[in-house]
């Protein structure tokens, strides 16, 4: 048996060979739906790793509440527009939600700032050393600033990669040197490690921190003292953050003073709601790719099954014959079959070739990333493997059932 | 001695619409081994539909065929596969070689389906071709080699796996004289030489001639048979 199947697979190689045009043309389906996975699973895998690298830059198992929307005389604000949020709300919230590992709270405003004879307009965040944290915000250089800092009213900043190479010459060493936001000095004590793209899109790395009280006696000069832009806060687990959410939502109702059929008056929302957008994304994408994979592939079958029967029928004669030598129907299915499995392994090889130019080439030109996954080429390789003999199984048969004496009068 | 082949009241009808053709009607025979049997008779006779039969090509609607013993009418498709494998050999009027494929692969055919390593396939195949006179001619594609030449590519085939039976269809019907000669020649000497039974459809007597027996078939029935006692060359 080893020497029947070595021998048939070079006898299809052959036969293959000699209509190289009439092969190829058969492949081509089976190419282009293999390329097209294999290249739209990569750009498919890359832009999901790069999703899930903004998800995670957010920090880990963060919930953010946002202030609500006011209603004044029947015009509503939008989000965040009220001012309902503020530093007790946090210390309570902490207090009450034994879930939390920690709570943290920001305000910002886009303020001129200063470097020398260099100036950038740019967000500036006061904020609560434990929203560092939170955020997992590292440090390339300096550090954070202390409680002490905080609750002096310290005049420290910590800078991010944006706003450092705004503000400052190459090379120039930022750790120490005095910016100034506003027109008050700062000391620049930290320099912040790059995140990247926020899943919103934003840059990240486009921002200075200042401590919160800094932010609102000196900077921003606010109207009611202790009200933030925003609160955060953690858990330790993962699976603890829906549960963490409704003590929030219950702590902060009781403290707003809201009644029961009165709508919040903030906004809460986790990593996981986030990250449920982009997997839904990413979801619909694969479904898509099933669907072009699917019909690339029955396109590909269809064109075997075709190119097999024509060769059942050109072939009739040789069938009669080496049934006359003693072929049983084993011997000419499996010759059939062979010739499938080989054109579509052939098609699925370049496909697989085609697949990887095409995702290096989106990278090249479009800038898309792009990973090419070991388990797709293998997948979309038996894929190729069971369209040959789904798709074989029927000309195949058709050869092994021919009556011998039929087949050698077959002109 | 046990006859190679034994046909008791052999019948087959085909039905074609709602005619019925009786193509044998009870063929009675016995050939034992080491025969040369030229099978004789105009179109239509049922000689063809004998020798399918016979071949282990088709089987038969009513009767006992015993080939060296075994119940061919009651087997099944792929045990007579075996059966032509391993005990039958054709050699056909248009020689039926597998087009673009060597005389060397082509002679190994029946080797092939038996299971043979590709190294001994190769060895009897070569051996096979230089008992027809081709040695050298192993590589050749049949498109390069002249009708006799082909025929006898054939022969080797049907040699090759040392069957007990050679089934010849009008072997020499699209060949010239001198081809013909010469096939007729090689097949006499594999009959004398080797023992091996041979069957020979034919409606040319000049070719029957190199045969020891002679059957005659008119509509379905052996009307007649005769036997020579020796072989047409050595009578020369």
């Amino acid at each position: 048996m080893p020497a029947f199947i070595l021998l048939t697979v070079m006898t299809a190689l052959r036969i293959l060979s000699r209509n190289r045009l009439r092969a190829g043309l058969t492949m081509l389906g089976i190419v282009i739906g293999v390329g097209a996975v294999i290249a739209m699973v990569s750009i498919g895998q890359g832009a999901r790793a790069a999703v899930q690298a903004q998800v995670a830059s957010m920090g880990t198992n963060v919930i953010i509440i946002m202030p609500g929307s006011t209603t004044v005389s029947g015009v509503r604000g939008g989000q965040g527009g009220a001012v309902t949020l503020t530093v007790g709300d946090a210390a309570d919230i902490k207090k009450r939600s034994p879930l939390l590992s920690d709570t943290g709270w920001a305000k910002r405003d886009v303020m001129q700032i200063v470097n020398g004879n260099r100036n950038w307009n740019g967000p500036v965040n006061g904020i609560s050393p434990s929203y560092l944290t939170i955020r997992d915000w590292s440090f390339l250089s300096g550090g954070p600033f202390t409680q002490t800092d905080m609750e002096s009213a310290a005049r420290v900043a910590l800078i991010g990669q944006t706003t450092l190479e705004n503000l400052f010459d190459p090379g120039e060493e930022a750790i120490g040197a005095t910016i100034r936001i506003k027109n008050v000095p700062f000391q620049v004590v930290g320099l912040l490690a790059p995140k990247g793209q926020s899943a919103q899109g934003s840059d990240q790395d486009d921002v200075i921190f200042i401590p919160f009280t800094t932010a609102e006696r000196k900077v921003f000069g606010s109207q009611f003292l202790g009200s933030v832009g925003a609160l955060f806060a953690s858990t330790e687990q993962i699976a603890d953050l829906p549960e963490a959410v409704e003590q929030i939502r219950e702590v902060l109702r009781s403290r707003h003073r809201l009644q029961s059929e009165q709508a919040d008056d903030f906004t809460i929302r986790t990593q996981i709601d986030i990250g449920k957008v982009q997997e839904g994304t990413s979801q619909t994408l694969t479904i898509m790719l099933f669907a072009i994979a699917s019909v690339s592939l029955l396109v590909g079958g269809i064109g075997i099954m075709n190119i097999l029967l024509v060769s059942v029928t050109e072939r009739t004669r040789e069938i009669g014959v080496r049934m006359a030598v003693g072929a049983k129907r084993l011997h000419i299915l499996s010759q059939f079959l062979i010739e499938a499995v080989t054109l579509s392994l052939f098609g699925g090889l370049i496909g697989v070739v085609v697949g990887i130019v095409g995702a290096r080439l989106t990278t090249l030109i479009v800038g898309w990333p792009t990973i090419i996954s070991f388990d797709s080429i293998v997948t979309a390789f038996l894929f190729s493997l069971a369209v040959g003999l789904f798709f074989g199984l029927y000309p195949a048969n058709k050869a092994a059932r021919l009556n011998p004496i039929e087949a050698l009068r077959y002109e | 001695m046990r006859p190679l082949i034994l046909c008791e009241d052999l019948w087959k009808i085909y039905r074609v619409g709602d005619v019925e053709v009786q193509a044998l009607r009870g063929i009675n025979l016995t050939i034992d081994r080491g025969e040369f049997v030229a099978v004789m008779g105009t179109s239509g006779s049922g000689k063809s539909t004998l020798m399918n039969i016979l071949g282990c090509l088709d089987q038969p609607t009513r009767g006992r065929y015993r080939l060296d013993g075994l119940d061919v009418a009651a087997a099944t498709r792929d045990l007579l596969a075996e059966l032509r494998n391993r005990q039958i050999g054709f050699v056909f009027q248009n020689f039926n070689l597998i087009p673009r494929t060597s005389a060397l692969e082509n002679a190994q055919l029946p080797l092939f389906y038996r299971g043979v390593s590709i190294k001994e396939q190769r060895m009897l195949a070569a051996a096979a071709l230089q008992r027809v006179g081709l040695a050298g001619r192993e590589q050749h594609y049949p498109a390069q080699l002249s009708g006799g030449q082909q025929q006898r590519v054939a022969i080797a085939r049907a040699l090759v796996g040392t069957p007990s039976i050679l089934f010849a269809d009008e072997p020499t019907g699209n060949l010239d004289t001198a081809s013909s000669r010469e096939i007729m020649n090689i097949l006499e000497q594999l009959n004398r030489d080797d023992g091996i039974t041979i069957i020979l459809v034919t409606h040319e007597s000049d070719i029957a001639a190199y045969a020891t027996r002679e059957l005659v078939m008119k509509d379905g029935q052996v009307v007649q048979d005769t036997r020579r006692a020796t072989h047409l060359s050595v009578m020369q």
